[in-house]
């Protein structure tokens, strides 16, 4: 039987991060995989002959930076060249498109001139009141308890200063707004329907909520806290695909030395005496381990691999509750050649393209999922990876990568019945905004959340491994008890999506993770 | 010309309260109502011979016992009659009751789930523990968190400590509730769709969301936190309809020498070097005061009471952003006999509480959903009583007078403003329900009022009809009620204050607000506020 | 008859029950027999059933606990059935003690806890079988056992209105079963249990009970509730049998020293205060922790609190001077500072002492007990006589009776 300081369960990216900094703290350290390569959600996949995609997550904007530089990922074949951002484009049949360039609207095309200055206005207010919350992504939640260290509650006076700082009028508005509804406030300060509706779209992007719901903003602010290359709100596609990302970070913790196993799938955390000691295999391996790292989301950890036995009720009813199911279905298009879509320029294709034409429509949308109906007029962000990268298609050929919202997880009809029909929905959508994509289409993989959920083990096949939530956020991620990476069970910590701050390819869970390890398993 | 110690504009019941502390306090003070009656949305009117009606708001649970004291309200003729539960009757021709008793409530449960029935102790804890850590803030003002007088940081520690004395785990679940869904809330007791229902009801109504909307869970505790004589949580019927409330009140301030306007409609509030002088009113009569109290909401105030030119943009701004949003309306009938529902035993108490028609979560939403689009709901919520099973004065012996809420009722329908032909066909839609549970409905009628929010707008004085002037939303509660900056019942002009709904602690026919703005008030006027009972104890 | 009509559907069975709101408070299965003894109307509620507070004279009820033997209905116990596979390691995950330590045909009084290690309840546990048990206790507890019983192959069952019980006390308790029929019932040592046959079906008698005196407990199927209770006055009718009232039965319980959820400690899931709640070792349930065994409830609380000494209160016996009984007194430390309550008291006849259960703070009652008053309110003639009594802090049980626990029990 074969021992570690660090067993590290799951390959994902956060996995990786979380693994190769413990690595570099001394420790020995093995992650076990169980799908047969590494990266989890953030992979790049070949879906049809010849056709490669970003399989879940396809574009990267909050790649943490202490996560780009305790990796060394630069050195590891991650490079960001900054040109390289694209710009957003809000497709509308009715009006036109409408692009946000630079870093998140640095400069707004196709609008009024009145709408511009009222946008740069917003623009400045989101950023401003999305810095003082970004501290928050690289540090464990506030302890409750009162176990905080003298750094942890320094940060937090840090915060109440820039609060302050923001000066009386700004702070005023910054409570007002932080538990509001995007809508709102798009409503208060904005007009036009293309650039709302596409804000709207991002800060319900991955989660159960439509822009009139309360809270929503708080998915923007979490949009604009992330960065690319150290330019707040920036966005790529990466060359490669987010695949490469992941090889960075497995190319960097193999040179700090972490054993890398795929094809490990781990039925078992074994507990004794209230202590995590090791991992059981679905081969009936043993491997032991001081620390049990998982990347898994919180509810496969605790009710499948560590069981209920060894945990107390009320807490296996907060992992219960933690409500986890996706909404965001996953399109990929291998084309024959690339899409035209209408009033679009060639070179604006390889941007980021939403179909959210106005804030009613987002929301219209959202309606049906909440009775588990797909919507029929989706919104969609859509990405033509190919066209700067041929490397992932044929020549010539396409490759079209879109997530989709609404489709939840729990079909009132079944996936089975609903997936063609959901398809006939999506095409039909982008039919009317690139005609004549219907007959370029050689071959199709829509992954519902159902099918996200089977591929890459995340049970509701959420991105976030649970809604991104004010109510499953920070001290109640996943759920008050574990919501410092650290668990009930001795030895046993959480690092991935499940975890605080959430998911998207930020690596923040995995740094927390490792640094609270860091801080108690010595 | 009579210079008034203070005007009062509006007589809802936050602008008598409040009228009320301020002439006891030795104030001389007039209270100006645009309508011939007093009341607000708190009144009984006689709008069918012989028949009165709670036109407007028609239960009554959260109006402050200290305030019902202080004004001596019973020695008015207030009185407060709890009613028996309620039910919510199911399309499979059952229904779900909620009764006072302890066991039948659990064995009315457990006709639908044993589970249910034994998970209703911890969530009645479970939110009792969230009213108790709300309650004490009802009868505070409110702290600028942006502010370092020695009060505002005092309130704030008092808010922090408060929080820190719940220990770890309740600060937890506290900070999660209140930005949690009701459906979502629920669905960590409670695993039937029925019951689950029967407690969403509370989570919505006067606001314009839906269940499934964080932040209804909160909303659920501005229905809880009442209490009829000590029995915390229950609610009952003003003996004479919610116009009692308003008439005890209205007889207080008058017993203590206060003056009464009707007919009496504000046009503007004068203003002169930035200090609120008197009113004008719609006929050009002017009234001056040392001090002018505006109990109509914030949007009404300072919007259409007051000249721009008077605020700063930055209030304006936020005044505008204000949300008050009509999602109710109601539909008032009177009956020449009880209404019979097949599905409820003739001899159910539940004849003599609150009925409901929405038996599942997803009902609910959906009606929402219609509200969203600018519609009324095909199938609305309705909140449905007879209080005449209780109240003997209301109607001729026999006959009665129902209440119906409904809820969702939207401000403009598809954009356009009402017409008769839209409220006559919503009320349709309202009556059909009814008539749906209840054979021969139709024919007991003997009239009807129907209020859309253009009625309640028009009549009330309510921005949109919305019952509480102002949704009850994070971004409107406490120190961000009405707007940042101005949450203690002051405003930009000197010597204009706020009482209404629109002020924390938000609506329901409570008088907090309008009993701390009066504190508030007299505070600024150094004058004793030894009449003022201190809030009760929570214990 | 409307009772023995065969019910359908859960929808037919669901209308049929919604007419229990005509009886806010239910009869136990026992109620014809009660009523027909019955001389002071004198009932209280119990978990929403009628039950009798004293029936003809609460001072001599009390007698026939401790003389003769003594019929007290328990029927209103909250009472969950639970079976299958895992019925054992479910159990010693849900409760305090091992339950692989009770062989089947035993019972334990045990208790179990939250996560923060806060009784929600204590009760008796009967294993019936290996793979067969029954849970009673104060208060109902479904939602929280069916959470606890996921990743469990265990079935919960409520049983409280299809199982009736009896408790049948007092030094003659023995000699009735004897007369009555039962045979072996002299094999049930304390804590045992076993079923007998009754009419056409079965009787599950244990040897337990809440007097701390000779005494059985039998639990029968609703139906066969007045047939076993005649079959039990029958024979006991030369033995002294007497039905009883609560009001009796509680005072032989604080000599026996023996806690009630909810009347000397708050539950955890009624608790709206948040120092109100109670760990084992603060109500003087420690003695179930068993460390030894796996995983349960509360556990990790329990062992943190016991190293970092935040056990904040105690519960303990007192014995106070005098002879006036010390109901919710205030206790304190040298006549002036505040350190707890009484929940329990009373005069014990058995002892000849005045006693009282009550909850100190620690370290009072803990490692100072001494110099401790009881400030006892007597409501006298319209005037409170307020007494400043000395109280000892004291073992419980409060007494000891050789024949709860002899074998075979005394055959009078």
């Amino acid at each position: 039987m074969t021992s570690f300081d660090v067993v590290v369960i799951g390959g994902g990216h956060n996995g990786l991060v979380c693994a190769t900094l413990l690595a570099k703290s001394g420790r020995k350290v093995l992650l076990l995989e169980a799908g047969s390569e590494l990266g989890g959600a953030a992979r790049t996949e070949e879906f049809a002959p010849g056709f490669r995609v970003s399989s879940v997550a396809h574009l990267l904007n909050r790649l943490h930076p202490d996560v780009v530089t305790g990796l060394d990922l630069e050195k590891h074949g991650l490079n960001f060249v900054l040109p390289e951002q694209i710009p957003s484009f809000s497709l509308s049949a009715k009006d036109g498109p409408l692009a946000l360039t630079g870093a998140y609207g640095e400069d707004l095309v196709g609008a009024s001139s009145s709408e511009q200055v009222a946008w740069r206005e917003l623009r400045a207010q989101l950023f401003r009141y999305a810095g003082i919350l970004k501290p928050f992504l690289s540090r464990r939640p506030p302890d409750l308890r009162g176990g905080n260290s003298l750094s942890e509650t320094l940060a937090l006076g840090q915060t109440a200063l820039a609060l302050k700082k923001l000066g009386k009028e700004d702070m005023r508005d910054f409570l007002r707004v932080i538990l509001m509804n995007v809508a709102d406030l798009l409503d208060e300060q904005l007009t036009d329907d293309r650039l709302k509706g596409l804000v709207a779209f991002d800060a319900v992007l991955g989660s159960h909520l439509g822009p009139r719901s309360p809270t929503s903003l708080l998915g923007l602010y979490y949009r604009l806290a992330g960065e690319v290359g150290g330019q707040p709100g920036a966005q790529l596609v990466p060359k490669g695909g987010m695949g490469t990302v992941v090889a960075a970070m497995a190319a960097s913790a193999a040179k700090a030395g972490v054993i890398l196993r795929t094809g490990a799938l781990v039925n078992k955390i074994r507990v004794e005496n209230g202590r995590a000691i090791g991992v059981v295999l679905e081969n009936t391996e043993e491997i032991t381990g001081a620390v049990i790292v998982s990347a898994a989301d919180p509810s496969t950890t605790f009710l499948d691999m560590v069981g209920s036995r060894e945990l107390d009720t009320g807490f296996v009813r907060k992992i219960k509750n933690i409500r986890n199911q996706g909404d965001a279905a996953k399109l990929h298009l291998a084309l024959d050649r690339a899409p035209r879509f209408s009033d679009l320029d060639a070179d604006a294709h390889c941007g980021r393209l939403v179909i959210a034409p106005s804030v009613d429509h987002v929301e219209r949308a959202f309606n049906p999922c909440k009775y588990g109906e797909f919507s029929p007029e989706p919104v969609l962000e859509i990405t033509l990876p190919s066209l700067a990268d041929p490397s992932l298609a044929p020549d010539g050929a396409c490759v079209l990568s879109a997530v989709i919202q609404y489709a939840p997880y729990r079909l009132k009809e079944g996936w089975e019945i609903g997936k063609p029909k959901f398809f006939k929905a999506i095409m039909d959508l982008l039919e009317r905004h690139a005609p004549g994509i219907g007959r370029l289409t050689r071959h199709v993989e829509l992954l519902t959340p159902a099918d996200i959920e089977e591929r890459y083990r995340m049970p509701g096949g959420h991105w976030h491994h649970g809604e991104l939530q004010a109510d499953q956020m920070l001290m109640s991620r996943p759920a008050f008890g574990t919501e410092g990476y650290a668990t009930p069970v001795d030895g046993l910590y959480l690092c991935g999506a499940g975890s605080h701050p959430g998911g998207g390819i930020s690596g923040a869970p995995g740094l927390n993770a490792a640094r609270r390890i860091m801080a108690l398993e010595r | 010309m009579k210079t008034w110690d203070a005007i009062v504009v509006g007589g809802g019941h936050n602008g008598l309260v409040n009228a009320c502390y301020l002439q006891r306090a030795g104030l001389d003070v007039l209270v100006v109502e645009k309508n011939d009656w007093v009341g607000g949305a708190a009144t009984s009117r006689e709008l069918a011979p012989g028949f009165l009606y709670s036109n407007c708001s028609y239960v009554c649970s959260l109006f402050r016992p200290e305030i019902m004291r202080d004004l001596e309200l019973p020695r008015f003729g207030l009185q407060v009659i709890a009613y028996e539960g309620g039910a919510v009757f199911t399309r499979d021709g059952d229904y779900l009751a909620n009764y006072r008793d302890h066991d039948a409530h659990r064995r009315e449960f457990a006709r639908f789930s044993k589970r249910d029935a034994e998970a209703y102790d911890r969530y009645a804890r479970d939110v009792t523990r969230q009213c108790r850590f709300i309650q004490p803030l009802l009868m505070r003002t409110a702290p600028d968190p942006t502010s370092l007088r020695p009060r505002d940081v005092g309130e704030l520690m008092y808010l922090a400590k408060k929080i820190w004395d719940l220990g770890p785990s309740q600060m937890a679940e506290t900070l999660r509730f209140w930005t949690m869904s009701i459906s979502d809330f629920l669905d960590e007791y409670f695993e039937t769709d029925v019951i689950k229902a029967n407690f969403s009801i509370s989570g919505i109504i006067g606001t314009a969301l839906g269940p499934m909307s964080p932040g209804t869970a909160y909303v659920l505790l501005h229905h809880y936190m009442g209490e009829v004589d000590g029995s915390v949580g229950a609610w009952g019927y003003a003996r004479g309809g919610m116009g009692a409330i308003t008439k005890a009140l209205s007889a207080s301030f008058q017993a203590s020498g206060g003056t009464i306007r009707t007919g009496a409609e504000v046009d503007k509030v004068l203003v002169r070097d930035g200090k609120a002088t008197g009113v004008v009113l719609a006929n050009g009569e002017e009234i001056f005061g040392k001090l002018v109290v505006s109990n109509a909401d914030v949007k009404r105030t300072f919007l259409k009471l007051v000249e721009e030119k008077e605020l700063p943009d930055i209030f304006l701004r936020r005044v505008r952003n204000f949300k008050i949003r009509g999602s109710s309306g109601k539909v008032n009938i009177a009956l020449d006999s009880l209404p019979e529902f097949p599905a409820l035993p003739k001899d159910s108490p539940c004849y003599r509480g609150d009925m409901h028609f929405t038996d599942s979560v997803e009902r609910m939403e959906r009606a929402y959903d219609d509200w969203k689009a600018g519609r009324w709901s095909a199938d609305p919520f309705l909140d449905m009583m007879i209080p005449t099973t209780l109240d003997p004065t209301m109607t001729p012996p026999g006959k009665h007078f129902m209440s119906c809420f409904v809820q969702y009722c939207p401000p403009k329908v598809e954009g356009r403003d009402w017409t008769d032909a839209d409220r006559d066909a919503f009320a349709e839609t309202v009556i059909a329900q009814i008539a749906d549970y209840s054979p021969g409905f139709r024919d007991r009628i003997v009239h009807m009022e129907v209020r859309t929010p253009r009625e309640l707008e028009a009549e009330v004085g309510l921005t949109e009809g919305n019952i509480f002037q102002g949704e009850l939303t994070f971004d409107q509660l406490l120190f961000n009620r009405p707007v940042p900056g101005y949450a203690q019942y002051r405003s930009p002009v000197g010597g204009l204050y706020m009482c209404g709904s629109s002020t924390h602690p938000g609506g329901g026919v409570m008088g907090a607000p309008g009993r701390n703005a009066a504190a508030e008030i007299l505070r600024d006027l150094s004058k004793p506020t030894r009449h003022m009972s201190p809030a009760h104890d929570v214990i | 008859m409307a009772k023995t009509a065969k019910i359908s559907s859960p929808y037919a069975a669901r209308i049929a029950a919604r007419g229990h709101f005509r009886t806010l408070r239910l009869d136990t299965p026992f109620q014809p027999r009660i009523d027909a003894l019955m001389k002071r109307n004198d009932w209280y509620d119990w978990g929403g059933y009628r039950a009798a507070n004293s029936l003809w004279d609460e001072e001599l009820e009390y007698f026939a606990i401790r003389s003769q033997a003594a019929l007290f209905d328990i029927s209103p116990m909250v009472k969950y059935g639970i079976e299958g596979p895992d019925a054992e390691a479910f159990l010693n995950r849900v409760t305090l003690r091992n339950v692989s330590k009770l062989k089947p045909g035993r019972v334990h009084y045990t208790a179990w806890c939250d996560d923060e290690g806060h009784v929600l309840d204590d009760g008796t546990l009967f294993r019936l079988s290996d793979e067969r048990f029954r849970l009673c206790c104060q208060e109902r507890h479904l939602p929280w056992l069916l959470d606890s019983a996921i990743g469990y192959d265990v079935s919960v069952a409520e049983q409280t209105e299809a199982i009736a019980g009896l408790a049948l006390q007092g030094p003659t308790s023995f000699a009735i079963l004897r007369a009555a029929g039962f045979a072996g019932i002299e094999r049930l040592k304390v804590f045992d249990l076993a079923d007998f046959e009754h009419q056409n079906g079965t009787v599950t008698i244990s040897r337990t009970g809440f007097t701390g005196d000779l005494g059985y407990e039998l639990f029968v199927s609703a139906e066969l509730a007045l047939s076993l209770w005649d079959r039990l006055m029958e024979a006991g009718r030369l033995h002294g049998i007497r039905a009883i009232g609560y009001t009796a039965l509680n005072r032989a319980r604080l000599e026996a020293g023996l806690i009630v959820a909810n009347a000397d400690f708050s539950t955890a899931e009624h608790a709206l205060r948040a120092d109100r709640v109670r760990m084992p070792d603060e109500i003087g349930l420690g003695f179930m922790v068993d460390l030894e065994k796996g995983h349960f409830n509360g556990r990790r609380a329990i062992e943190i609190a016991r190293k970092n000494k935040k056990l904040r209160h105690i519960l303990v016996g007192l014995e106070i001077e005098g002879n006036i009984p010390a109901d919710h007194a205030i206790v304190y430390h040298r006549g002036k500072k505040e350190v707890g309550l009484v929940s329990a008291a009373g005069w014990s006849p058995l002892a000849k002492r005045n006693i009282a259960i009550a909850s100190l703070a620690r370290p009072f009652g803990d490692t100072v007990t001494d110099d401790l008053w009881v400030e006892i309110y007597a409501l006298r003639e319209l005037k409170y006589e307020k007494l400043m009594k000395r109280a000892k802090v004291v073992p419980r049980p409060f007494i000891k009776l050789d024949r709860r626990t002899a074998n075979p029990p005394a055959d009078f």
